[in-house]
């Protein structure tokens, strides 16, 4: 693999949340994301994958721990593609640059960039309404490129797609992670798109979350759509399966 | 001989003849005939009830209470000195109720607003508009006239107060339907309180204003006319001939008065209606830009 260009990290330590109605989400959860690291965590529903995640883009603040972020700048894709169904894909993706006061030629201009590198040519006029989920979540995948983070982060975005159009959007975001090299964090509670898309999968134990194993996987990036009917990549999700089975 | 002639004919300009409609929506006159068709339907039914009633249910000894249609509206309108001031009414009426609603959609989009952005304005606020709408118009309305007069201010004054709350109320829940997560994409993005109204929450309001102001214009119409049944100092509104003929007995320009009444009431609210479904409708995209 190819030495990262960034030098993006993020750090846990010993992170703690618990919630103003008492809930425990984490505890004493440490991770290291290092330069061009794509890591994924997966965990039964519940644990705390969420909470993580807006711990590490400071949406939330640890209750105890420290959440050290290196990062020029940090993009964000939600669970749901979130585009605003009044503005058009381009309009959505734009939004980002519109806020820190980027000229309108500048940011069409870029927008019709991001549109384009996620397969999008064509429908830059379209309102969400118009567009199928996967489109959808291209916009907001789109929006979140649109201001060159190096560390991305990712709250299950491809959990409510059917099954082609989530293997699809796969090799797709791999391809994106390849070109951009940023620093990627992805919760999901596929396995088999954990182990597909990253060097390293953490599995997390049930509520309160805790981060119970660190699996590394060996492939090297570009990865071709057919690892995931190689022997070893189902020796490599068995191995992710079982750590989940016996912590959930 | 000469003539001069021009060698072609003056191209007509590009937005004389309208655009090809889009194949899946139907001409725009099947449409329209389609919508009025039921209601011409509608009013030939209660015209047929009308004569019903005034020739077969009452006795020729009470037909003066319900005179026919022709006869209601022949009487009243072919006469000028009946049917000039019914009309000059009624446009002061319909003034009162444009402006009222112009009002209160301007107040009731700044009260909602307020609310919307500051946890303590809510607080001091919201038990207002909740009094506005409970108190009954009636209690408030000899208050109104002894401050404001008994003539057009104070019947633009009856018709904020019934047509406000409806904007209140929906611009208000439209500032706050916008979704946790565009909430956090705001956040994120270190979007300024200002930013976040004017990108996402005003946005996200704007079908439910719309609603509103569908509402709301419906409101005014009746404001308009209380406030005119009411307030009968200066130039009389529709309202106030209606309270006049009543008084009279004059069966044929009240009959008028009232249908004229009546269609104001649809003509203002259909209006209101067909606006927010072309607005609402271009505001998602249904329309291409």
């Amino acid at each position: 693999m190819t030495a990262p260009t960034t030098t993006a990290t993020l750090v846990l330590d010993g992170v703690g949340k618990r919630f103003a109605t008492g809930t425990v989400a984490l505890t004493d959860v440490s991770l290291r994301l290092n330069p061009g690291d794509f890591v994924s965590v997966v965990g039964p529903s519940g644990c705390g994958k969420s909470t993580l995640l807006r711990l590490a883009s400071g949406l939330e603040t640890a209750t105890s721990g420290s959440v050290t972020v290196t990062a020029t700048a940090t993009s964000y894709v939600f669970q749901d593609p979130t585009l605003l169904e009044w503005r058009s894909a381009a309009r959505n993706v734009e939004l980002v640059q519109e806020l820190r006061g980027v000229s309108r030629a500048d940011r069409r201009a870029r927008a019709q960039e991001m549109l384009d590198l996620v397969g999008l040519t064509g429908f830059e006029r379209q309102h969400p309404r118009a567009l199928s989920g996967g489109m959808r979540m291209r916009v907001s995948i789109a929006r979140a490129l649109v201001a060159e983070p190096d560390l991305a982060l990712f709250d299950e975005p491809f959990g409510a797609l059917d099954e082609i159009t989530r293997l699809q959007m796969q090799t797709e975001l791999q391809k994106l992670f390849v070109l951009k090299q940023f620093a990627g964090l992805f919760i999901t509670h596929s396995v088999s798109e954990a182990v597909y898309l990253s060097n390293r999968v953490l599995v997390m134990s049930g509520r309160p979350g805790r981060v119970v194993a660190d699996i590394a996987v060996p492939w090297d990036y570009p990865r071709d759509p057919t690892l995931r009917y190689d022997p070893e990549f189902a020796t490599l999700t068995g191995r992710v399966s079982q750590a989940l089975g016996e912590h959930s | 001989m000469t003539t001069t002639r021009p060698t072609e004919l003056p191209a007509a300009p590009p937005d004389a003849t309208p655009d090809a409609a889009p194949e899946e929506r139907a001409p725009w006159w099947r449409t329209t005939v389609a919508r009025t068709v039921p209601i011409v339907l509608a009013v030939l039914g209660i015209a047929a009830i009308w004569y019903l009633l005034s020739y077969v249910v009452l006795p020729p000894s009470q037909r003066f209470l319900l005179p026919p249609p022709h006869q209601a509206f022949g009487v009243a309108l072919s006469n000028p000195n009946i049917s000039v001031p019914m009309f000059e009414a009624l446009w002061r009426s319909i003034l009162v109720a444009i402006i009222g609603l112009a009002i209160a959609t301007v107040v009731g989009i700044g009260w909602a607003t307020l609310m919307a952005q500051w946890s303590w304005a809510e607080k001091i606020l919201y038990p207002y508009a909740v009094i506005l709408q409970t108190i009954p118009i009636l209690a408030l309305v000899p208050l109104i006239g002894i401050w404001m007069g008994y003539s057009f201010a104070a019947r633009v004054a009856v018709c904020v107060l019934i047509a406000v709350f409806p904007m209140i109320s929906n611009t208000f829940f439209g500032l706050q339907s916008a979704s946790q997560a565009a909430h956090d994409l705001m956040t994120l993005n270190r979007a300024t309180r200002f930013q976040r109204l004017r990108k996402l929450e005003f946005p996200a309001a704007v079908p439910a204003i719309f609603t509103g102001l569908r509402t709301a214009a419906g409101l005014a119409v009746i404001g308009a006319i209380v406030g005119d049944f009411f307030f009968q100092q200066g130039a009389p509104g529709i309202g106030s001939l209606l309270r006049v003929y009543t008084q009279r007995l004059s069966m044929e320009p009240l009959l008028t008065a009232v249908a004229l009444t009546a269609l104001f009431g649809v003509v203002f609210f259909t209006a209101f209606a067909a606006l927010d479904r072309a607005v609402v409708g271009r505001w998602y995209g249904r329309t291409a830009r």
